[in-house]
């Protein structure tokens, strides 16, 4: 039998395998090394807290600028710290895929019965999940800080629906770049991207403040408008207005970056 | 040191350079950063320069940040530095040199001239290439140079710690860990923002924090001009951290050198 008719006969046969054990196994898996590395722990607590304390503290004299959405520096800076938390959790998905593909056990991955594109899901799935510890520490800080919820529920809703975006847009960006560079190297670039990607967007000051060459960038960064549905409801309540370019950015990022991963992944598996 | 030690000093100095010239993932990441900080936040927050009071009449919000990119890149670089020290020692290199007749400081110094070459490198390259969109340093020639030097001596006082943890731990991560605190602690001075703009426990440790200072006499330089105390200022602080980082290092290297033999 030929290998391209093996492969065949080895996709049918798993087609019918269910994924969820396997999806289940590696986020498991993922989990313990969390646990396990407490090195791993530095980016998905430290972080949040180190984000959220150094930008309301570093830029909390923004608020006196003139047309400046809040009173309130934490509002507006904890949906940001939590953005970049959540790429954090997706750089994470990218450094651990690296690790596994240097030391032979994304291979053995590969071998398990069940549908190949359970393990890249896993990554991603893992990602969105791990981003709800920094969503929660940076929201419980917030509140201690005196943050307020204009926009009631449906601020934290929102801002949950930003934050899992980022994390698994980010995750399929940190894929397919792994996937091409096969080593922990690439890790170093996704980081270095992701960081560049949600600087250069309406993190600090919204684009109506911005001066020179920035707000022409901010104006076709995706992440400013994720970040602006993920804040509408901490700078007052929830308008349709604000949330519909987050969900078009969210779907077309996900279209692309998908496809980034899935070009990449046919590299390592073809 | 004996003058012997000269030449193994320069040696030493130079294979240290040419290490961190050869590796774009040594001085590109201390490049870029800084660069792209100042890109964005002096576009981001040049309307706080129309604040009153926070900077000079006909000055800008980049002049403002122009010593914060000078002393970040210097952190990124003086920590390298420490860290290529600690590749030495678990790829054996070090033992070949404790093994072989060399002065024992010149392995200190050959390892952090690379560092100060670097750091002495970012505050030329950062001036020279943000005067043309408007970071004048209003201090003159003078200024200019004294934040060379200020960067000179922050990179050897950075890389020496950096060293000393190296030497003792003899792991580039654990020297990489270093990173996150000398960044926070950067973050919670006048760096990136001014003090006065600051509110409660943050801006007392603010004020309170050494990088305050030596930021603040560099920034004197820039946005002000030259005078003799601001100089000192933005030296001093860098200064200290050399005498204690230079104890701490040689320390380690003679308790590690003390386990070996």
């Amino acid at each position: 039998m030929t290998s391209a008719a093996a492969g065949t006969a080895r996709s049918d046969r798993w087609a019918q395998v269910p994924p969820w054990p396997l999806i289940r196994q590696v986020i498991h898996r993922s989990a313990t090394s969390l646990r396990r590395i407490p090195a791993g722990i530095v980016p998905v607590v430290v972080m949040p807290v180190f984000f959220t304390v150094a930008f309301s503290g570093t830029f909390s004299g923004l608020t006196e600028l003139p047309g400046y959405p809040t009173d309130n520096i934490l509002n507006w800076m904890i949906p940001y710290a939590c953005l970049q938390s959540a790429s954090f959790a997706a750089l994470a998905s990218a450094f651990s895929l690296g690790r596994d593909l240097e030391s032979g056990f994304y291979d053995r991955l590969l071998l398990a019965p069940a549908p190949r594109w359970t393990v890249p899901t896993a990554s991603v799935l893992w990602a969105m999940i791990r981003a709800l510890l920094p969503l929660t520490i940076t929201l419980a800080l917030g509140v201690i800080g005196g943050m307020t919820f204009p926009g009631g529920f449906a601020a934290v809703w929102w801002l949950a629906v930003g934050a899992f975006a980022v994390a698994a847009l980010g995750s399929l960006w940190g894929l397919g770049v792994t996937y091409r560079i096969q080593r922990q190297s690439a890790g170093g670039l996704v980081q270095i991207s992701l960081f560049v990607i949600m600087f250069l967007s309406v993190g600090t000051v919204p684009i109506d403040l911005q001066e020179g060459w920035l707000p022409y960038v901010a104006r076709w960064n995706p992440v400013t408008y994720i970040l602006d549905m993920a804040r509408c409801g901490f700078v007052g309540t929830c308008e349709w207005s604000a949330i519909w370019p987050g969900l078009v950015a969210i779907a077309g990022g996900a279209v692309l970056l998908g496809w980034w991963a899935e070009r990449g992944w046919r590299r390592l598996v073809p | 040191m004996s003058s012997a030690a000269a030449p193994q000093v320069l040696a030493l100095s130079r294979r240290a350079i040419l290490r961190f010239a050869r590796q774009p993932s040594s001085w590109a990441p201390a490049t870029i950063f800084p660069l792209l900080l100042v890109a964005v936040n002096s576009s981001a927050m040049a309307a706080v320069a129309e604040i009153p009071g926070i900077v000079p009449p006909g000055t800008t919000f980049l002049m403002f940040l122009l010593p914060a990119a000078i002393i970040q890149g210097v952190l990124f670089g003086g920590i390298n530095g420490g860290a290529e020290l600690a590749v030495d020692i678990q790829g054996g290199f070090f033992d070949r040199l404790v093994a072989s007749p060399v002065s024992r400081p010149a392995i200190l110094i050959g390892r952090l001239a690379g560092a100060v070459a670097f750091g002495v490198f970012q505050a030329v390259f950062f001036q020279l290439l943000l005067w043309p969109f408007g970071a004048e340093v209003l201090g003159g020639i003078a200024a200019r140079f004294a934040l060379v030097i200020v960067a000179a001596f922050a990179s050897l006082g950075i890389g020496s710690v950096a060293s000393g943890l190296a030497v003792r731990t003899g792991q580039p991560e654990a020297v990489q860990g270093y990173f996150p605190l000398l960044f926070i602690l950067l973050f919670l001075s006048s760096a990136f923002f001014p003090t006065q703009l600051m509110s409660g426990w943050y801006q007392r440790v603010a004020e309170a924090n050494p990088i305050t200072w030596m930021i603040d006499g560099m920034r004197e330089l820039v946005l002000v001009g030259w005078s003799w105390s601001a100089a000192l200022a933005a030296v001093a602080v860098p200064g200290v951290l050399c005498v204690i980082g230079m104890i701490f290092a040689t320390r380690q290297l003679d308790r590690r050198l003390a386990v070996a033999s």
